[in-house]
């Protein structure tokens, strides 16, 4: 431990609020008594798919498509993620069997 | 449906407490499935978290709560080198708004569900995660469970995982033998599922593209530590540019 434990639960705290602000922040701003305007019930709506694409490139911003082993098993495993579930439509099976193959490249295949 | 054998727990004064109760079991069973995606990719990422802490003098007691309380992944791991530094509290602080600004998304998309749950609600907003909004806004619950209930079991399971997780990497992460390279791609495997859930909506999918297209876009141009809030204004900005399009 570097910072005194006074010091770090301070700084837990800190890290907390600034995390707590950007939960309640849109909360606040429209409350529940009042309609919020007609954008932000329209950015409401349309957000969450934008979001899921958000995420999705967001968990993959850390691979190099120019260093081995270029992409290829996030590929793969994107792809049968993909497969598996246009093909059962089974949320659990697509999310195990992705991981699944993911881990079996990362570990056994591409070391 | 058959008939109730015991009448008086359907009627009467006493009658409405087991009803709530079945309800919320119902609820439980609702919504636990829809969070073992969750599950195994937390107990990687937070037990990944907890050995982490310890490697830094941090043993699983500070690790876990720093997870209870602030409950944030990767604004823990950013935290790691700040709380290995000078004493900062306010660049924390700050740091952490930022690297969280993507909840914003979540609070404004979820202004319409979280409206009229009660005492229930603070509790969803305090642990709202990337996850627990992804399930949230995308599963809608059977329907004999009740919206709040559903939204609550979510919300607390994946609150447990992650902090469980935590406790248990910092407690137990130097004997684990068993090889988890790659089992945190069970969250973006899970997005990659939500996501085409969200897909299965006509009206959802110029959203999604729009969604992807602008984080590659500002992956490309900011690189990968700070894609985050130029891809929030550029989304914003092209759905608010398209809102006509996209209305109709």
């Amino acid at each position: 431990m570097y910072l005194t434990p006074a010091q770090t639960l301070l700084m837990i705290l800190a890290i907390a609020a600034g995390t707590q602000l950007t939960r309640w922040l849109p909360f606040l701003l429209f409350p529940e008594s009042r309609r919020p305007p007609a954008v932000v019930t329209y950015l409401g709506w349309a957000l969450p798919p934008a979001v899921m694409g958000l995420l999705v490139v967001y968990c993959l911003k850390n691979v190099s498509l120019l260093a081995a082993p270029h992409g290829i098993p996030e590929a793969a495993a994107v792809a049968a993620t993909v497969i598996l579930h246009r093909w059962r439509g089974n949320v659990l099976l697509s999310i195990a069997g992705g991981t699944a193959i993911y881990m079996l490249l990362v570990q056994l295949v591409f070391v | 449906m058959l008939p109730d054998k015991r009448p008086d727990r359907v009627r009467g004064m006493g009658a409405e407490r087991p009803i709530k109760t079945r309800g919320r079991m119902r609820a439980l069973r609702a919504a636990l499935p829809a969070t073992i995606p969750v599950l195994t990719g937390y107990l990687c990422l937070g037990m990944a978290y907890g050995v982490l802490m310890a490697t830094k003098g941090y043993g699983p007691l500070w690790s876990t709560l720093m997870s209870a309380i602030a409950f944030g992944g990767s604004m823990q791991f950013v935290a790691i080198t700040l709380l290995t530094t000078a004493f900062h509290p306010l660049q924390a602080f700050l740091l952490s708004v930022m690297v969280n600004a993507r909840h914003m998304f979540y609070g404004l998309s979820l202004l319409d569900k979280y409206r009229g749950l009660g005492k229930v609600r603070a509790y969803l907003i305090y642990v709202l995660s990337d996850e627990t909004f992804s399930i949230v806004s995308t599963v809608e619950p059977p329907a004999d469970v009740e919206r709040k209930d559903f939204y609550f079991f979510i919300s607390l399971l994946d609150y447990c995982y992650w902090v469980g997780a935590t406790a248990l990497g910092g407690l137990l992460g130097s004997v684990i033998t068993f090889d988890t390279t790659g089992m945190d791609f069970a969250l973006t495997a899970l997005f990659v599922v939500l996501f085409l859930e969200q897909w299965k909506k006509k009206e959802n999918r110029p959203s999604g593209v729009i969604g992807l297209i602008c984080t590659a876009a500002s992956l490309a141009l900011f690189g990968a530590d700070n894609l985050v809030i130029p891809a929030m204004i550029l989304i914003t900005a092209v759905l608010l540019g398209g809102r006509k399009k996209l209305c109709t």
